[in-house]
């Protein structure tokens, strides 16, 4: 049996925002299924009573006085915007219909 | 006289003794780069203007009797994973092509600061996903001992530019072998320090938990004079480890492993190993046993499901990591013409400015993290982490360091493995538990595999914030080998160039 089917490749495709041609989804859903067979055997080791590791390190969060330092000036900020405006990155509508 | 194929260490002493000024080394360098790259292609960008600049600042600095850094003045390539600023910054991909970065890594600002010359920027798989560079969406890179193979991946580029004389020191990330490999199959010397040591501010991230930067170089003492330039704590990067990094050129320099335990991991070799590779690390082993180590077994079997849980959990990060390239604030934006909404701009942008690799990864971790299917496939995966580490841990109760080949195989050819991806991660097989439990990984060539006559790379591990025993390893491999051998492996590898 498939792991995934085309119409889940479609809808992950939908929530990662990547536009996806036919052939695209076609090729991606044979792949993604080979790949997630071969990562299953992930669940024959892991038991339930072995706690999970999502960092090498003990992480605990880092703070600092809040103090004014130096900073990107606006003007490098802005350097890579595909657009700007105004101090401003300018973006395609992002509420209701486009035009 | 040339100065290239020296080691980066004689180089800096030739620079400190007048020998030669470091315009003219990375003039030599330039030369070289100029001769021989349009056959590899390691690099993506040159700043040769930049680069000369630096020189010259370091020249002059010598000049009036400064104190300068041991590697002032030396070559470097970076791998474009590195923000550098005003220097295009692309990661293999079409989506930043073009982007110049308003800021500095810590780790450029690191070379910087020592007076490290940096020629240009490295040629590498797609946001580092891939292990033969082929993924980059510039064109691969050659292997320089063979141009119809891979020079290994992600940093395919950093390390041929070493294997091809270009540079003496190159940087590198590891997120699965990503500096390991490539130094393996090009016959070069790649370190994966330990979690945390070198800052990751700067660099483009592809999985937060496993990306590591090291130093990349043709022996054991360059990298280690590397490794020094770069490693120590770092304000920006919160999970960087607050703590004296270890003296790894002392321990590079040591040449003794009397009494030394090394652990020799049963499962990352025999079956699925090709024959000359383990042939070359067995007679690796026994250059240790003569130099005083006593070699033990030891078995991690938890390994066998590292490459399926690296590849959960590697993606997972991936898929939330590269939601930033959404054409808002830099890089790429596609069909933006008034008519299209954001969401829609976003998505054609994706589409456009991704590669294959790429996002068959970010499906693949979207899907790992989604309801229903988050237990069965991340959660397994961070419960196989554990298992991995608890491994380690009880390997490293029995031996100082662990070892085992760097790669089931030589270099391949170009094409081979493009069209099947799950044959193209087994690449990373030996690699990837290193960076699933945070410990120190270097490969380090010991020799050539005789049905192909390509470099064969030995990996020494070492547990956690102790980078140092690796680099006493392989410091003390790399003489012995040296003395057998008679010259360096690299002495080998074929002229390129001139035709």
């Amino acid at each position: 049996m498939a792991a995934i089917s085309r119409d889940e490749v479609a809808h992950l495709a939908r929530l990662a925002r990547i536009e996806m041609s036919s052939e695209e989804l076609d090729h991606l859903a044979s792949e993604l299924d080979q790949i997630l067979h071969a990562v299953d055997r992930v669940q024959e080791a892991a038991k339930d009573n072995v706690p999970p590791t999502s960092h090498p390190l003990p992480l605990k969060n880092v703070t600092r006085p809040d103090v004014v330092v130096a900073s990107l000036s606006p003007q490098d900020a802005l350097s890579g915007a595909p657009a700007s405006d105004e101090q401003r990155f300018k973006v395609p509508q992002i509420l209701g219909d486009a035009e | 006289m040339t100065f290239i194929y020296k080691s980066a260490a004689e180089m800096a002493n030739a620079l400190a003794s007048k020998e030669i000024s470091a315009v003219d080394l990375a003039n030599e360098h330039f030369d070289r780069i100029e001769s021989v790259d349009t056959d590899v292609h390691a690099f993506l960008y040159l700043d040769k203007e930049g680069a000369l600049e630096q020189a010259k600042n370091v020249d002059a600095k010598r000049a009036a009797g400064e104190k300068l850094s041991p590697l002032a003045g030396v070559p470097l390539a970076l791998k474009d994973v590195m923000a550098q600023r005003g220097i295009p910054t692309t990661c293999g991909s079409k989506i930043l092509e073009g982007w110049r970065p308003p800021y500095d890594a810590t780790v450029v600002t690191r070379l910087k600061d020592a007076g490290i010359v940096i020629l240009g920027k490295t040629n590498m798989d797609e946001f580092a996903m891939g292990s033969s560079t082929e993924n980059s969406a510039y064109g691969p890179t050659h292997n320089p001992w063979d141009l119809t193979r891979i020079p290994g991946g992600s940093g395919g580029g950093s390390s041929a530019s070493l294997a091809a004389f270009e540079a003496p020191l190159a940087i590198g990330t590891d997120t699965g072998g990503s500096i390991r490999q490539p130094a393996a199959v090009t016959g070069t010397v790649g370190v994966k320090p330990t979690y945390g040591a070198v800052s990751r501010y700067g660099l483009v991230a592809f999985s937060s938990s496993l990306d590591q930067a090291g130093p990349c170089a043709r022996t054991v003492l360059d990298a280690a004079m590397l490794h020094e330039v770069i490693a120590g704590h770092d304000k920006k990067d919160s999970s960087s480890i607050n703590a004296p990094v270890p003296q790894v050129v002392a321990a590079a320099k040591k040449l003794d492993v009397k009494g030394m335990k090394i652990g020799v991991v049963k499962e990352l070799g025999g079956e699925g190993f090709q024959k000359g590779v383990s042939e070359r690390f067995n007679e690796a082993l026994e250059e240790l046993v003569k130099a005083g180590a006593e070699i033990v077994e030891v078995s991690c079997p938890n390994f066998e499901y590292a490459l399926a849980a690296y590849y959960l959990i590697a993606p997972s990060e991936a898929s939330s990591n590269l939601a930033r390239f959404d054409s808002m604030r830099y890089g790429l934006r596609v069909g933006d013409d008034g008519s299209r909404g954001a969401e829609e701009v976003m998505s054609l942008t994706r589409q456009a400015g991704f590669g294959k690799e790429v996002k068959r990864r970010i499906i693949l971790g979207t899907y790992a993290l989604s309801s229903g299917y988050y237990d069965a496939y991340y959660g397994s995966a961070q419960r196989v982490r554990t298992l991995i580490m608890r491994d380690y841990e009880a390997a490293f109760a029995k031996a100082d360091v662990l070892v085992s080949p760097t790669a089931p195989t030589t270099a391949f050819k170009i094409g081979e493995k493009a069209n099947d991806p799950v044959a193209m991660y087994l690449n990373d097989i030996a690699t990837i538990p290193v960076n699933m439990a945070g410990i120190g990984g270097m490969s380090l060539p010991c020799g050539l595999a005789p049905e192909d006559n390509l470099p064969v790379g030995f990996q020494i591990m070492s547990p956690a914030m102790k980078d140092d025993l690796m680099y006493q390893v392989g410091g003390t491999l790399e003489a012995a080998l040296n003395s057998k051998w008679g010259s360096t492996l690299m002495s080998q590898a074929p002229a390129l160039g001139a035709k």
